[in-house]
């Protein structure tokens, strides 16, 4: 199976030639994983500096930008990795929002870190059970399936409203920053930073992954199943595991936006999350989880600029409300007609030229 | 007993709009080996037209008749512009192709006509019959989606156009060499799908027009589809009617909030003992 979408990953590495052992070095996973940590340590540094620069209602935006990117950049082990395509991303967030809301209000004394475990063991378990049931789907029926997830979960909010809150969702109290910062940082500007904390662990364990053995089997099974499977990959068991951890991911970024807002309600969770999701995702570039960096930025700030726009030019609400819809749809569109390898893609191929240059 | 029988006509009026519009799905699926994800879009974009017409007019059977053009004439334009470009490409390319075109007609529909509620009534009155359980709505629903399925059975059955249709879905180059105009039929089905759809939507939006209110019934209707097995148009509408009658149960008697987790969990159940759908028959995939 060929596709344009797909960033061309070279297909050497799928069946590993067999070395004798004792000659064979360690494998490099252990440099990989430094050069990761060094990265996101620079990461962070960086998001804090930011946040020093900007003003409260901008840290809110950089605390979502990383949120939204590890969803996305779960999304991207799934989609991009595995082909494996979910249209249901938004129903693992549902999840992880309500399991911090409901441990926040029924267990307040748990810490912070051992909710953000427990929502990603959560999230797992859930991945467990739809990975399972949908893992011999392919293309249209497994999107079908996680169509219909991403629509009706949340109306288990509604349906036990008595202890998900109905509609009008959970809302509870999260501790901002430390009392001994009192001063010298804002309760936004901390927020952010655990956010991004939280996210950029998670993401190394992400880019770790996908840069080994499970990340080239997943390459190996979208790019053809049946001869993936006969050398020798337990396809469905890989398929599965890609679905449980884009799914953890999923619950973890659900449960960031809990503790960034105080809330978890069902209306923030609908389909159109979803789908704009793998819309940033395609549009930041599969293949590369640099492009769930760039989706999650358009997906804040383009949707931003919309509605700054729609302000600009004096248009009416209903106009107004739908500009990042359509905005979004027809880059969508554009992306997929003209430019399919989105904008890591678009970047790395300018950065190709000038180095050649 | 009585709240039995008259679920199990609302669920048979419900199955037959999910049918209807899982058979879109299906013509278009055979066709071009596309899920049209905008289908729900194109139908309300129809169905807004349809509105607009009968608000100005007073006549719904002249909205009626727009519908049915106009969701036509979108799927015709679809066909040729967007989809004709990707779709040789991976069906991934065409699965989000179609999404941003859902994403993009729904906020048109919410800029033109507003995000907030507008009436559609139905095209009876709601008279309450006791003694019979189903309404002229449900009659009406029912008797629509067995004329065009009946219809479409013959026209592809028994016309040379629908074997011309069959021939071009079915091995395009060889119906090509036989001298069908292949890409004028693939145009000619997304124009009877879009068609059939834009009639879902107007059996399912009433009593309330928003922007939004497609995306369940699509749901139902996608999961018709997949249910039978995207290959089987017979499939969509026995799928339809099994989840429509399934649902109307589960809305009954445990509560309407987990009709779409239980199409969900029928979904999975059937999906997990067979892959491909019910009906669907033994594909050779190729390495």
């Amino acid at each position: 199976m060929t596709s344009s979408l797909r960033r061309d990953d070279p297909p050497t590495d799928v069946v590993a030639p067999k070395a004798a052992p004792s000659t064979r070095p360690r494998p490099r996973i252990r440099p990989v994983l430094l050069t990761h940590l060094a990265a996101a340590l620079l990461a962070l540094l960086g998001v804090v500096a930011l946040t020093f620069l900007v003003g409260p209602i901008e840290q809110l935006r950089i605390a979502k930008v990383g949120y939204l990117m590890l969803a996305i950049a779960g999304l991207q082990l799934l989609v991009g990795a595995s082909g494996q395509i979910s249209l249901g991303h938004g129903a693992f967030m549902f999840i992880g929002a309500y399991a911090t809301a409901l441990t926040v209000l029924h267990a307040p004394m748990v810490p912070l870190a051992a909710i953000m475990v427990l929502t990603v063991v959560v999230g797992c378990l859930a991945g467990i059970v739809v990975g399972a049931a949908t893992a011999r789907l392919h293309g249209p029926y497994l999107a079908g399936a996680t169509l219909a997830l991403a629509v009706g979960l949340p109306a288990l909010a509604l349906y036990f409203s008595d202890i998900l809150g109905g509609s009008n969702g959970l809302l509870f109290k999260m501790r901002g920053a430390p009392p001994e910062l009192a001063g010298l940082v804002t309760d936004n500007q901390w927020k952010a930073w655990v956010i991004w904390f939280t996210v950029l662990v998670a993401l190394v364990v992400l880019a770790t992954l996908s840069r080994g053995r499970l990340g080239r089997r997943l390459r190996a099974i979208r790019d053809d199943e049946a001869a993936a499977a006969m050398a020798g990959i337990p396809v469905g068991r890989t398929k599965v595991t890609a679905f449980v951890i884009s799914a953890g991911c999923g619950s973890l970024a659900g449960a960031c936006e809990a503790y960034l807002l105080g809330t978890a309600t069902p209306s923030s969770f609908s389909l159109a999350l979803s789908l704009s999701l793998l819309a940033a995702l395609v549009l930041g570039g599969l293949g590369s989880l640099w492009g769930a960096f760039w989706g999650a930025l358009a997906l804040v700030y383009l949707e931003l600029a919309g509605k700054e726009l729609a302000d600009l030019l004096g248009l009416s609400s209903s106009v107004a409300d739908n500009v990042p819809l359509v905005f979004f749809g027809t880059l969508l569109i554009v992306i997929v007609m003209a430019w399919p390898m989105g904008i890591h893609g678009a970047l790395s191929r300018l950065s190709g030229v000038v180095r050649r240059r | 007993m009585n709240q039995f029988i008259s679920l199990t006509f609302e669920g048979i009026a419900n199955g037959a709009i999910y049918a209807a519009l899982g058979l879109s799905l299906v013509i278009i699926y055979q066709a071009t080996r596309v899920v049209n994800f905008a289908q729900p879009a194109l139908a309300l974009m129809a169905v807004y037209l349809a509105y607009t017409v009968t608000q100005a007019t007073g006549s719904y059977w002249l909205g009626f008749a727009t519908a049915m053009a106009s969701g036509t004439l979108l799927g015709v334009v679809t066909e040729r512009l967007l989809v004709r470009p990707v779709q040789d490409k991976s069906p991934l390319n065409a699965i989000i192709l179609t999404l941003g075109l859902l994403m993009v007609l729904q906020g048109l529909a919410g800029m033109i006509w507003g995000n907030l509620q507008h009436s559609f009534p139905p095209p009876m009155s709601f008279r309450d019959l006791a003694a019979v359980p189903i309404s002229p709505e449900e009659i009406f629903a029912l008797a629509a989606v067995g004329v065009v399925a009946t219809v479409l059975f013959l026209l592809y059955r028994f016309t040379p156009l629908g074997l011309r249709m069959r021939a071009a879905a079915f091995h395009a180059e060889s119906a090509r060499l036989s001298g069908v105009r292949v890409g004028l039929m693939l145009t000619l089905g997304w124009g009877i799908a879009s068609a059939i759809g834009a009639l879902a939507g107007m059996l399912a939006v009433p009593p309330l027009l928003s922007p939004t209110v497609l995306d369940a019934v699509f749901v139902y209707g996608i999961a018709a589809a997949v249910l039978g097995g995207l290959d089987n148009p017979f499939g969509a509408l026995a799928g339809g009617l099994v989840l429509g009658v399934g649902l109307s149960y589960v809305s009954g008697y445990v509560g309407s909030e987990l009709t779409t987790l239980a199409a969900l969990a029928i979904l999975i159940a059937v999906l997990s003992l067979r892959p491909a759908g019910l009906f669907s028959r033994a594909t050779v995939r190729k390495v």
